[in-house]
């Protein structure tokens, strides 16, 4: 028996709060929303906030999926292409004189079936990557956009289908109200059951979690099928703000959302990061982007300014970890470790 | 005085937290084979890490013909003429054999700076007939067996002419027939004036090789002797310091019923018609050396990598095991050899390792109940005695008995008949071991049937009821442990004998 | 018994290419049934001009794959170095072709030289390091073109010349890309610097322990990659005369595309380069055929990615029966 009792509560420590990734976030939040009430005299008020994030929302529904992907320890890069497909099979469905409510669910299916796919595929045959799977995918999907609907463009919804990504409740965008029963949704998923323990898990140890008896292949199957269905939700909200679709919608979605998602504090390496961070990153780079907006800088900054972001917020990050490793000391004993047997 | 080529005095090294070495000291004679021999964890790798500049030590000296050096990289150490053969990383599966050899110190033609492969092919060739060795150095590394690459590998030191060789447990993943070769290459590096350091903890190697051995034990020095000087007891006292006797505990045991029963069980290449019985309350040792197929087959059992024929039987039902989740949810647990890769998850606290397992019995349709696992853990490492000082514990920060430990606080709190560990006490220091020994003792006397997967013979002897010897993928022999001896189980593993008594 | 194993794993290795060329030949002969006009001198010519510039590409990709990365950049790279190079030759028409192209390959060395140190010294994954540097360097062609193209009529004869003319009566992209095969061919097989990116990728462990100086040999790659796409850039613009902000957008899936058919393994270590002109050749008969046969251009993609797709696939599932092969032939 050990001598010394054996906590298994542990008090609050002003520490632990504060050296939170989030709080770096915060600030910065803050200090765009400065400079962006410097930039614009109308930039301060409640509308704005209200207003804004159904600009910039539509991409949000794809953080979510992809910070578990990430701490999974994978990646997706066809999420762009898996919107553009569900949107453009919609407003085909739609237009050869389905409903439009079952056209929607035809949109959600086909994401969700894309996602499924993906995951099939990294199930089935786990010597490859995910970036190298999600990286033909990408190209498969646009491509069968582009089979279905060439060049063209296609809408001509119904009056109603607009009120998802323009409308509002009570003065709150629906959108936005959607979002968040969404980041309630994924936040209690990663955070308060076991499947999100154990999503933590594969990101660290992926072969301790198969020892432990975990059904690795099932998760994994999971994450992909929710990422699908995001991409779905995607479609919908970006499909009824722009009113039409072609099939090169949703380009470079998937860099804006691993930029979000890394920027929120997730490592690529698997395991570590929290919800909370690339929910702050979504509202960051929504913001940062309207403020630049506001005083005409062009969308090609935006695309420098991004990269840049995900450039350095991984290289902070993977400083960060490395860091810790040395001052808890361990990754010192595994220098080299596989010299020996 | 004698001649040194190469001399270590007073060396330490200390990893945060791990003295890894300690004041060790170490001579080298031209055309000897020096033996170093100890437990596991006894700091052995440490050791030629230093020696090929792996690792800088914190203190100490080290002399190459009598001369001071400081070697701060591998480069140095190559400069110097030492050369290491380790069993698989400093190998390229995709190059060809030739360019293996050659890597680094590449013949170039002194105008162009153009590789001269026929050169180096012919003189490729020319290396591994002086080995015995017939195979063409044009094929590529990775379709060689392990036996074959290490003769590159050996190659690759004479092509550099290295002074000094050192063999990091060479022996370990070859069949008899492939270790008399190496015995024979060995032996005429020897007499061709290399200096050999040879690390194996098999006592076959060391008799039929060494000329001199260094024991270290707990990271220190503990002496060198001549061959002629040290028997096999005085050289297993040495490296385990004490009676033996004393670490197992002494049970009472009444074996009961057949709990588990593997019935002709094979994998293609592998492992074959592997058969036998577990009761309850018993402790079976698997044993055999390493490579002879053991850890396959008990992730075969547990579901890991499926088997390809034979069955499995649970209390004289017949079972199918397609996944670790279905041998857990039956009641086999299994504890992995790579505690650190297979076992753990470093960086999480104690409580989520140890309930990974069972979270369902931990959540209310799937919302996690951290209170109750907190509790849990609470219960069951102060079961085990694990020495922390919190549930919130990272498990990177324990030592690696108490991991070991941990592993096993993981299996206990699924509901388990059959636990099967794999080289439980590996890496783990004495006062540990016998901790874990107790625990399974325990665990045997509350009825678990129990199968431990082990290389050390003291070991087996010690602690198991009955002892199954895996020798190249089959079962050579199974005995009464009380009945048997090392030297006959040893002999069923190297396969000179075909004796033992069925089960 | 081990003969036996080896020979299997030899047998295998070598049937791929000659796989690849019999389906090359046999996929070629359908399409000249269904359209006899696909195996003229003058249609050879086009489809080699077309595939030339992929397959400088392609060498350079060869190389990251080799050492286990991957350049997602090199479609931006490509617009960056010919809006740049087109941009000297508007403001001064005197410029000698081949300054033009060296100032290309310069852009491109920089870009691949930023990458190369992401990747090699902060540890940034190469996608996440390529994908950002994609973004960035995409944004920089707007920011130095300021959104406008640069025309035909903005160019100089000369610079034109570069894809258009031709060297000892072969197109000039040809013989470029000849060239630039003959040169990687030579150093990659042939130096000590050009074998240590095999063993890098091969196993980057032993790589740090036995010497090789694996960063600055993932640093070359990458500098090599990005100055191969800035020279792909100046000939891109040089041969449709024209440059535009949104050049080569996802140009890399293609050149990707070509390797993996080329047989360049994904998990790094094991790639040829006669591998790898079967692949490109493969994939610019799939570009060029489809119109000749009559498939909407609005295919190409589509079966792009299912070729990928397919590739991969096929690739692990010729190595796992090659695995379970040598198994089942080793006896216990």
């Amino acid at each position: 028996m050990t001598e010394r009792k054996l906590l298994t509560e542990r008090g609050f420590s002003f520490k632990r709060f504060f050296l939170q990734w989030e709080w770096l976030l915060v600030l910065i939040f803050l200090l765009i929303h400065i400079i962006n009430s410097f930039l614009s005299p109308y930039y301060l008020n409640v509308g704005t906030f209200v207003r804004t994030p159904m600009t910039f929302l539509d991409k949000s529904f794809l953080v979510l999926p992809m910070t578990l992907v990430i701490i999974l320890g994978n990646i997706d890069i066809s999420v762009g292409s898996t919107v553009a497909l569900s949107s453009v099979v919609m407003a085909t469905a739609y237009n050869a004189g389905i409903s439009m409510p079952v056209a929607m669910l035809i949109c959600l299916a086909t994401a969700t079936f894309c996602g499924l796919f993906n995951g099939l595929i990294l199930v089935r045959f786990k010597e490859l990557p995910a970036m190298i799977v999600t990286l033909a995918t990408l190209t498969l999907y646009r491509g069968i956009a582009y089979i279905i609907l060439e060049d063209q463009a296609s809408g001509n919804f119904p009056d109603w289908f607009s009120f998802l990504g323009w409308g509002s409740v009570l003065g709150i965008p629906f959108m936005l109200i959607i979002f968040i029963i969404c980041a309630v949704a994924f936040g209690f998923l990663l955070h308060k059951t076991t499947f999100g323990r154990i999503v933590y898990g594969m990101g660290s140890n992926k072969k301790t979690c198969l020892y432990s008896g975990i059904r690795t292949d099932k998760i994994l199957l999971w994450v992909s099928i929710l990422t699908g269905l995001m991409a779905g939700f995607t479609a919908l909200f970006l499909t009824s703000r722009m009113g039409s679709t072609r099939p090169n919608v949703a380009q470079n979605y998937e860099l804006e959302v691993i930029a979000m998602v890394v920027l929120g504090g997730v490592s690529t390496a698997g395991g570590k990061g929290r919800i909370g961070g690339p929910i702050l990153a979504i509202f960051i780079i929504g913001f940062l982007s309207y403020g630049l907006g506001l005083v005409n800088i062009s969308a090609q900054i935006l695309l420098i300014i991004i990269g840049t972001l995900l450039i350095t917020s991984v290289m902070v990050l993977n400083m960060r970890i490395s860091g810790k490793r040395k001052r808890s000391g361990f990754g010192s004993h595994e220098v080299g470790k596989n010299l020996t047997r | 005085m004698d001649n040194y080529i190469l001399e270590l005095r007073g060396v330490s090294k200390t990893f945060p937290g791990v003295r890894a070495l300690d004041n060790v000291r170490f001579d080298l004679r031209p055309g000897e084979i020096h033996s170093i021999m100890g437990e596991n964890g006894a700091g052995k790798s440490t050791f030629i890490k230093i020696i090929t500049g792996v690792y800088i030590p914190d203190e100490g000296e080290m002399l190459f013909n009598g001369k001071p050096v400081t070697i701060q990289g591998t480069n140095d150490s190559q400069k110097l003429g030492i050369a290491a053969i380790y069993q698989h990383v400093t190998s390229y599966p995709d190059l060809s054999v030739t360019e293996n050899i050659f890597i680094g110190h590449e013949i170039i033609s002194k105008r162009t700076k153009r590789l001269l492969w026929n050169q180096m092919h012919a003189k490729a060739k020319d290396l591994l007939e002086q080995l015995g060795a017939s195979f063409d150095p044009k094929i590529r590394m990775g379709t060689l067996s392990v036996a074959q690459q290490q003769i590159v590998e050996i190659a690759k030191a004479l092509s550099v002419h290295a002074k000094v060789i050192i063999m990091d447990e060479p022996t370990a993943a070859l069949s008899n027939r492939e270790s008399e070769e190496l015995y024979r290459i060995t032996k005429k590096l020897r007499d061709d004036g290399v200096a050999v350091i040879f690390i194996s903890h098999r006592m076959e190697d060391f008799e039929r090789l060494a000329d001199r051995v260094t024991v270290l034990r707990d990271a220190q020095y503990i002496g060198t002797w001549d061959k002629e000087e040290m028997d096999h007891d005085r050289l297993v006292m040495a490296m385990v310091g004490r009676e033996i006797t004393q670490m197992f505990p002494k049970r009472e045991v009444t074996i009961k019923k057949e709990i588990f029963r593997v019935e002709g069980l094979g994998r293609h290449g592998v492992f074959k018609d592997i058969s036998f019985t577990l009761h309850q309350g018993e402790i079976l040792a698997l044993t055999g050396l390493v490579g002879a197929g053991r850890t396959e087959v008990c992730e075969s059992i547990y579901g890991i990598t499926p088997f390809d024929e034979g069955s499995l039987w649970l209390n004289g039902k017949h079972i199918t095991i397609g996944h670790p989740h279905e041998a857990l949810a039956k009641g086999i647990g299994y504890l992995p050899e790579d505690r650190l890769g297979q076992g753990l998850i470093l960086d999480w606290e104690l409580y989520k390792n140890v309930t990974l397992p069972v979270l369902d019995k931990f959540s209310q349709n799937g919302v996690l109940d951290t209170h109750s696992e907190r509790e849990r853990t609470k219960e069951i490492i102060e079961l085990l005695a694990v020495k922390a000082t919190s549930v919130f514990d990272k498990a990177a920060t324990l030592s690696g008995g108490n991991q070991q430990k941990l592993i096993v606080a993981k299996l206990l709190t699924a509901d388990l008949k059959v636990i099967i560990l794999d080289e439980p006490t590996k890496g783990v220091d004495v006062g540990a071991k016998t901790a874990i020994f107790n625990i399974m003792g325990d665990l045997a006397q509350r009825g678990y049937g129990i199968i431990m997967v082990s290389s050390e013979m003291v070991e087996v002897l010690g602690v198991s009821d009955r002892t199954v010897v895996m020798k190249e993928g089959r079962i050579a022999a199974i005995f009464e442990t009380a009945k048997t001896t090392q030297e006959q189980i040893l002999r069923a593993a190297l396969g000179t004998s075909e004796e033992g008594l069925d089960a | 018994m081990l003969n036996l194993r080896r020979n299997l794993l030899l047998r295998a290795e070598r049937f791929r290419d000659f796989g690849l060329l019999v389906f090359i030949i046999v996929l070629s002969l359908v399409i000249q049934v269904r359209n006899p006009t696909f195996l003229t001198l003058s249609n050879i010519n086009t489809l080699l001009v077309n595939a030339s510039i992929l397959s400088i590409l392609a060498v350079g990709m060869m190389m990251v794959l080799i050492i286990r990365g991957i350049d997602l950049s090199i479609g931006s790279t490509i617009a960056l170095s010919g809006m740049v190079s087109a941009l000297t030759v508007s403001l001064y028409p005197t410029i000698h072709p081949v300054l033009s192209i060296l100032e290309g390959v310069l852009v491109g060395a920089v870009v691949g030289t930023i990458i190369g140190l992401l990747v090699s010294k902060f540890n940034v994954l190469p996608i996440i390091a390529t994908m950002g540097m994609m973004n960035i360097v995409r944004g920089l062609t707007f920011l130095v073109s300021g959104g406008k193209w640069i025309s035909a009529y903005q160019m100089s004869v000369p610079f034109k010349k570069i894809a258009t003319g031709s060297i000892l009566g072969i197109n000039t992209l040809i013989f470029i890309a000849v060239v630039i095969y003959i040169i990687f061919y030579y150093f990659i097989n042939h130096t000590r610097t050009g074998r240590q990116i095999y063993a890098v990728g091969s196993n980057p462990e032993a790589a740090k322990v036995s010497g090789i100086p694996k960063t600055r040999i993932i640093w070359m790659v990458y500098i090599f990659m990005g100055a191969l796409a800035g020279l792909a850039g100046v000939l891109w613009v040089s041969r449709f005369a024209s440059a535009q902000g949104d050049t080569a957008v996802g140009y890399e899936m293609g050149v990707i595309a070509a390797c993996v058919l080329g047989g360049i393994s994904l998990a790094g270590g094991s790639g040829k380069i006669s591998g790898l002109i079967l692949g490109v050749i493969l994939f610019g008969i799939l570009n060029n055929a489809l119109p000749l046969i009559n498939v909407s251009p609005f295919w190409q993609q589509g079966i792009q990615g299912a070729v990928i797709l397919a590739a991969i696939i096929i690739n692990v599932l010729v190595k796992r029966s090659n695995e379970r092969m040598a198994l089942r032939h080793r006896v216990v």
